[in-house]
């Protein structure tokens, strides 16, 4: 219970590997054509940039590896890209809309 | 489905904000569209007997009760029409047999599903197969802190321990939990220690309701009005813990609007993001509308779709947008932020659900209902009227039933 406790609050770093909580979902909305995440009580429209990063979230990759990613794509400074993804899921983790992977205890 | 339902629902976003929150842009029409989220009363079957509950004195029985194949159909219809989230209620949700089956078919639709519980009926086994068909989030209702107040309350022996065991389990199985407490005058002293139990719970969310006046709450309100010296502790205990608590625990907090100057923007307005489905299939505009006595609500048994009643039927275009609204409402430059306050709470206290909310200042009712509320804070008696089939047992006038 203690460690659930203290993967609440997460500080974003490169080696942070971030991964959308159970409670908020990633779901693509058919009825009114956008990326949502449902969340208790709330449905948050993510931008375009967001849903881009958010989708690279799969508790394996970190915040490095995403961030690599973006770079290749965009072919853009590392830092000016780096320090955008990690402001963005800080303020994402912030809110509660992302967490930590776990690490399995075997 | 029609057409305008999608028109009608663009959604904007806060372009200083990446996760602007969903809302609908106003339309002048007054064609809404299809609401984000839906509430399922599956029964009102519940074991607990709260003096507030939200249900109507006339509770469905049973027998009227939407089939599983029903309400299978209903979550399909919902899913194909843009409803994005399902909160499964009641009643208690879990007295229904194919609660299980009812989730996995919201996740293969691909509705996010919440279940609305009281939680006595939870065994870890269920909670486990209702994890696995793919449930996203708990909401465990709590009517205290500790068995002696909340198992009162809650007209249920043994309740509050049981609760605390499933939300524990909740959170074994990774489930997210939201408390919800429901305050009045006869637990409202406990608050600090709901918050904490809350933390303890490793709960993600807490929601500290005020009890709403109509229907069950409406016979007990004379146990339950708060004084105002309560409600102004409250707020600061609230305002306090969500300071000390951010990013640990969310704290949600509606202010009663008994005590306010204007009311509360029920539902979001009548008709305007939201409906609910009664154990009958009903289609309501909230879950207490059907106390107002004298309106018909169709049901998804009828030949009409559920879209089709949402845009369409005479009880959801009765109370939409302004153009229904009487003085001081109709002139009023509050009109689209609160759209005139509660219906029901219109009819309950004035006999007429198309009167201003007398809970705002301007109604020319609001002196009158707001002193006898604060009279019943002070002199109203503890007593319970216990929720239930037989249309409410007063609880026993023992020695043992505790003061404030
Ligand atoms: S408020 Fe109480 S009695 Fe009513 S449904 Fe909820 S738990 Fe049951
Ligand atoms: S008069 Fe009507 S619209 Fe104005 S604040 Fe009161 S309830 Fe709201």
């Amino acid at each position: 219970m203690t460690e659930l406790r203290s993967n609440r609050r997460i500080s974003v770093s490169e080696a942070s590997k971030p991964i959308l909580p159970r409670h908020a979902r990633l779901k693509f909305d058919e009825t009114r054509q956008r990326w949502v995440i449902l969340a208790p009580e709330r449905v948050l429209a993510p931008d375009d940039i967001a849903v881009e990063i958010l989708q690279l979230c799969d508790g394996e990759r970190n915040v490095a590896d995403i961030i690599d990613l973006l770079v290749a794509k965009y072919a853009a400074p590392r830092d000016d890209i780096g320090t955008d993804v990690v402001a963005m899921l800080q303020d994402l983790a912030d809110k509660g809309f992302l967490t930590q992977a776990r690490e399995k205890t075997a | 489905m029609s057409p305008t339902l999608t028109d009608a629902s663009p959604v904007f976003t806060d372009p200083a904000d990446s996760l602007a929150i969903m809302e609908r842009t106003r339309s002048t029409a007054e064609t809404f569209g299809i609401p984000l989220a839906v509430l399922a009363e599956l029964t009102h079957r519940c074991p607990l007997q709260c003096p507030y509950c939200s249900n109507p004195v006339e509770l469905d029985r049973g027998s009227t009760e939407l089939t599983t194949d029903e309400w299978k159909k209903v979550l399909s219809e919902l899913a194909e029409i843009g409803v994005l989230q399902i909160h499964f209620s009641g009643g208690e949700p879990t007295a229904r047999k194919d609660i299980v089956e009812l989730v996995q078919h919201a996740t293969d639709v691909g509705l996010y599903s919440n279940l609305i519980t009281s939680a006595v009926l939870l065994t870890l086994d269920k909670l486990s197969a209702l994890a696995d068909a793919g449930l996203c989030h708990v909401q465990i209702s709590f009517q205290g802190n500790e068995p002696v107040v909340a198992d009162r309350v809650g007209g249920y022996r043994n309740g509050h321990v049981k609760k605390l065991e499933v939300a524990k389990w909740t959170r074994e199985l990774d489930l997210p939990l939201t408390v919800n407490a429901v305050m009045h005058r006869q637990n409202l002293h406990q608050l600090a220690d709901i918050i904490q139990m809350a933390v303890d719970l490793d709960a993600d969310r807490l929601e500290v309701a005020n009890v709403q006046y109509y229907g069950w709450a409406l016979k007990n309100r004379a146990a339950l009005m708060p004084t105002i010296d309560q409600i102004d502790e409250t707020s600061r205990i609230v305002e306090d813990a969500q300071v000390r608590l951010k990013g640990i625990l969310d704290i949600d907090y509606v202010v009663p609007d008994y005590y306010a100057l204007r009311p509360k923007k029920c539902m979001g307005g009548w008709g305007r993001q939201f409906f609910n489905i009664s154990p009958s299939g009903k289609i309501l505009p909230c879950h207490a509308a059907e106390t107002i006595t004298g309106m018909e609500f169709e049901s998804v048994r009828s030949n009409h779709s559920i879209a089709w009643i949402w845009q369409n039927s005479e009880a959801f275009n009765r109370y939409r947008g302004t153009g229904w609204m009487p003085e001081p409402c109709q002139s009023c430059e509050f009109k689209e932020i609160d759209f005139g306050g509660c219906r029901c709470q219109a009819f309950a206290l004035t006999g007429d659900a198309g009167n201003t909310d007398p809970a705002c200042t301007l109604s020319p009712r609001h002196a009158e209902i707001f002193k006898l509320a604060e009279t019943e804070s002070t002199e109203g008696r503890d007593r319970f009227i216990y929720r239930n089939f037989k249309g409410g047992t007063l609880e026993p006038d023992a020695d043992d039933v505790h003061g404030r």
